[in-house]
């Protein structure tokens, strides 16, 4: 069983989803013992969470979508939504 | 054109103003569209598209900037906000750990202690904890192996979490006495 400092060094990678299946068994099961360890784990998770949340919110400026849109010939939302998949010629 | 917004957000966390960040957006769907033939059909478009936008930033706008190339960032210990916050959580314990900490630090801050990040740091942090993408993604997006990736992620963010601590204390969130970390599990 791995101990607190193991633990604790797995806990970005844990966190990102990365741990290899194995480690995080490891983990899992210390999780489940240790309320300290566990509450770290909770801590980074939120907090990850909230930078998240807190960076993401910016509004598109007015205009920029416009200004994107007269960059192309086709109609973006064609683009976007992979309307572009089905023409492989799609020219320079 | 559902990947601007987020493009822009992104985009402004880099260059941390309004006009180069519609400018690298609109290159970035500029330089997409002129290169659609390369994208390979059944590949991520969005990480493709932050390919695009990461690549043009550290050509484009990376040099304008003040700050130098190959920043170092000073060590931070491990789990170093969580050793000061963790009183502060236990003293608000009515509400859920995430309301206090979404509550904790403002919209501006949280933005702040990213776009102070060095941008060797702040790009990985920006493209894993904001736009959520995984270890690879980021290593090809950036050109650098895995461990490097790994590595400023886990610098990057302990310094960003030392930077929101700063903010709280200036706030007067924190109180400076109790500051000292908690014990360290053994």
């Amino acid at each position: 069983m791995a101990d607190c400092n193991e633990t604790l060094r797995e806990l970005q990678t844990y966190l990102d989803g990365e741990l290899p299946d194995d480690m995080k068994y490891v983990v899992d099961e210390h999780l489940l013992d240790c309320s300290d360890c566990m509450q770290a784990f909770d801590f980074h998770a939120e907090l990850k969470l909230v930078i998240a949340t807190k960076c993401r919110t910016e509004a598109i400026p007015a205009g920029l979508l416009g200004k994107i849109e007269a960059c192309f010939g086709i109609d973006p939302e064609e683009f976007a939504a992979g309307g572009g998949y089905a023409d492989p010629d799609l020219s320079y | 054109m559902q990947f601007a917004p987020q493009l822009y957000s992104a985009a402004l966390r880099l260059t941390r103003n309004q006009a180069d960040a519609e400018d690298l957006v609109q290159e970035t769907f500029l330089k997409a569209y002129r290169g659609f033939g390369n994208f390979e059909e059944g590949s991520n478009l969005r990480a493709w598209l932050y390919r695009i936008l990461t690549n043009n930033y550290i050509n484009a706008y990376r040099s304008k900037q003040r700050r130098p190339d190959e920043s170092t960032l000073a060590d931070v210990e491990d789990l170093y906000l969580y050793r000061r916050l963790d009183h502060l959580e236990q003293a608000l314990a009515s509400r859920s750990a995430e309301d206090q900490l979404l509550d904790l630090f403002t919209d501006d801050e949280v933005k702040s202690a990213l776009e102070e990040l060095p941008d060797n740091f702040r790009l990985p942090v920006l493209l894993a904890d904001v736009e959520g993408f995984s270890y690879k993604e980021i290593a090809d997006m950036l050109g650098l192996p895995i461990g490097t990736v790994m590595s400023r992620l886990h610098r990057g963010r302990k310094a960003m979490h030392k930077r929101l601590y700063e903010f709280a204390m200036e706030r007067g969130l924190v109180d400076r006495g109790s500051s000292t970390p908690a014990e360290t599990p053994s």
